[in-house]
């Protein structure tokens, strides 16, 4: 699992990556009451607005940490929005994207540091 | 002499030492529906002369569920209600951004005079001069106050306002043949900024915030270009800051062939004292009832008039008033000199209650009072964000804020209490909670906007009440914080459920 600055998470499996949210930044969100995910077949490039939550607190975007095509999205989520906060590096999961260019998912952070990156905060 | 009076007690010992502390709410009323039933009435009609067969069948077969309560059972339902709820006229109201000032009573008379208060929109215009009057001359206070040559009246609140000058300064760009995609706006930006430019077709952009609290012009410079139709910047910015960048931020701005849009939220801070077209401003709504003393909502829609700049007053939306030989008249045709008019945003003329009650604001100010209003909202502002500095910490701790005090959450490091145990604690003290965790800018931001119309012995027990809170949190007295609020009809809610599983209809 690699980390983006903004607190995303990918997990890469072949040409697909699962992005969401890391539980460091649901912890921060509060409860999740709405998650809006992208429409299939959508393409992003990394670091544009791929989903939004909103918690009690604020309207957050989620950014795409990696580019690609939207393949699949976790569509129980927006009615158990909850998850997001239950589960948030694994049920919690937001989007699938096709990768445009693997290499950009190794040039994130592992999780030593994104753990390091935290302590800055 | 009348002996039964004497020896009686007129003053009760005890009230003496009874602690002065605010107290609770205790009224759990239910709804006026569960209170009175159909099947009885508390008014006394006449039958209908009706002939049912004159409503085709349309005849009403079941009882429409009114409740049915008498005078004075309906007056108290409502007064109790009104009680179960914190107001500007109960104690103080510091919700930053939200400028919860006093509502002159002066201003509540002038706009039921029946002249005003019985007026309908559809009366010929020659019988409503003296309203139309007063639109022009609300017009040009606000024309004046701004130093920018047009208003729209029309808007019903900011965030129609800012539709309004959006559709505007579309329009402009479509007339040139130059339809642009994007609106660049701040990270600490109200919210309504990014979603008006959305609804009015644009892609948002967000332009990153210096460290101290103000518009990054090395990120607007980049994110600047062909693309982008608009900036939309309010000063002072949500942190209660004078965006001091603002000439540099029009001349990058205009240089780009994009229109300044100025969120006026805020313009209560300046107003007599900075006039936001020499700022540059092509476009700016005014919150009558944060600047001019309007109730907020006002019974109904309110009002955000805006003014524009030379180059997008063409654009303004119908109607507006015009004076002539034969008096005031209203333009509501998009033709001659409305032409180009992109539309109209409402099917009248605007809120006419808000625009009396603003006039008389500004009228029994003067200029100079317009002037002292500004100078004491951000006196006040600065005092209470110098007395609880002592406690907690400022957010920008540089130099003086302008009318609203923004404090972090560094201060409660360690002590278990967070923004939202302050707020809810301080609903025992008696004060409705500064606005919290906004702007988003600033870690667990509580917002404090005093406004020149606090007292400063209020405005000192406010800051007594939050210093000892913030005494209470750093001694550990958690409990305090965490089951607050105590005296409160309700306690602490559950707002994820609210959000989640909202219950909006009654049901029997």
């Amino acid at each position: 699992m690699r980390f983006s600055k903004e607190h995303e998470w990918v997990e890469v499996s072949g040409e697909v990556a699962a992005v969401g949210v890391t539980a460091y930044a649901a912890g921060q969100l509060g409860d999740v009451v709405f998650v809006e995910l992208p429409e299939l077949g959508k393409t992003v490039k990394a670091g544009e607005p791929l989903a939004v939550v909103e918690s009690v607190k604020a309207a957050s975007d989620v950014y795409a940490p990696v580019s690609g095509e939207v393949v699949e999205v976790n569509a129980g989520l927006p009615d158990a929005p909850e998850t997001v906060n239950a589960s948030p590096e694994r049920d919690g999961w937001m989007v699938k994207l096709r990768l445009a260019n693997p290499a950009e998912a190794e040039g994130l952070m592992d999780r030593a540091a994104y753990e390091q990156f935290l302590s800055t905060l | 002499m009348n002996m039964l009076n004497v020896g009686r007690v007129t003053r009760s010992e005890l009230a003496a030492d009874a602690p002065s502390e605010a107290h609770g709410i205790v009224h759990d009323e239910p709804l006026i529906f569960e209170l009175g039933g159909w099947e009885k009435t508390g008014v006394d009609l006449p039958d209908p002369e009706l002939d049912a067969g004159d409503l085709a069948g349309l005849l009403r077969q079941a009882p429409i569920g009114l409740p049915g309560l008498s005078e004075p059972e309906t007056l108290r339902h409502y007064v109790r209600l009104s009680q179960k709820n914190h107001a500007i006229d109960l104690a103080m109201y510091p919700l930053g951004s939200c400028t919860m000032k006093h509502n002159p009573r002066l201003n509540e008379k002038i706009a039921r005079l029946p002249g005003f208060a019985d007026l309908h929109p559809m009366q010929p215009v020659s019988t409503v001069q003296g309203a139309l009057a007063v639109m022009d001359l609300l017009a040009h206070w606000l024309k004046t106050l701004t130093g920018l040559p047009a208003v729209a009246l029309s808007p019903k609140a900011g965030a129609h306002g800012e539709l309004c000058g959006l559709l505007a300064i579309r329009a402009a760009h479509e007339a040139r043949g130059d339809a642009r995609r994007k609106v660049l706006v701040p990270s600490s930006a109200h919210g309504t900024n990014p979603a008006t430019a959305a609804l009015a077709g644009y892609q948002v952009e967000e332009i990153a915030q210096t460290p101290n609290g103000r518009v990054d012009l090395a990120d607007l410079a980049a994110k600047l270009g062909p693309e982008a139709a608009a900036v939309m910047v309010t000063n002072p910015n949500t942190c209660g800051l004078f965006e001091r960048d603002v000439l540099e931020i029009a001349r990058l701005t205009h240089e780009a062939g994009a229109y300044f849009y100025c969120d006026g939220a805020n313009f209560n801070a300046i107003v007599g004292r900075v006039r936001p077209g020499d700022l540059g401003v092509d476009a700016m709504h005014i919150n009558l009832h944060k600047t001019f003393s309007t109730p907020h909502g006002g019974g109904g829609p309110g009002a955000g008039p805006v003014v524009l700049s030379q180059a997008l007053a063409p654009y303004a939306p119908t109607p507006w008033v015009v004076s002539g030989a034969a008096g005031f008249d209203l333009v509501e045709e998009r033709r001659g000199e409305a032409a180009s008019a992109f539309g109209r945003l409402c099917a009248f003329h605007g809120q006419m209650g808000m625009y009396v009650r603003a006039l008389t604001y500004m009228m029994s100010h003067g200029a100079d009072g317009l002037r002292q209003v500004a100078d004491d909202a951000v006196l006040s502002a600065n005092y209470v964000k110098a007395r609880l500095s002592e406690a907690m910490t400022a957010a920008f701790p540089d130099g003086p804020c302008m009318h609203e005090a923004l404090f972090d959450d560094r201060w409660l490091e360690g002590t278990g209490v967070t923004t939202l145990d302050i707020a809810k604690a301080l609903i025992d003290q008696g004060f409705h909670p500064m606005t919290m965790y906004f702007p988003l800018v600033v870690h667990g931001a509580m917002l404090i906007e005093p406004t020149e119309t606090e007292p400063k012995r209020e405005i000192d027990r406010f800051c007594d009440a939050l210093l000892d809170l913030a005494a209470a949190a750093k001694a550990g007295e958690t409990a305090k914080f965490k089951g607050a609020p105590f005296k409160a009809p309700l306690r602490r809610l559950d707002e994820t459920a609210a959000a989640r599983k909202p219950r909006l209809r009654w049901t029997p």
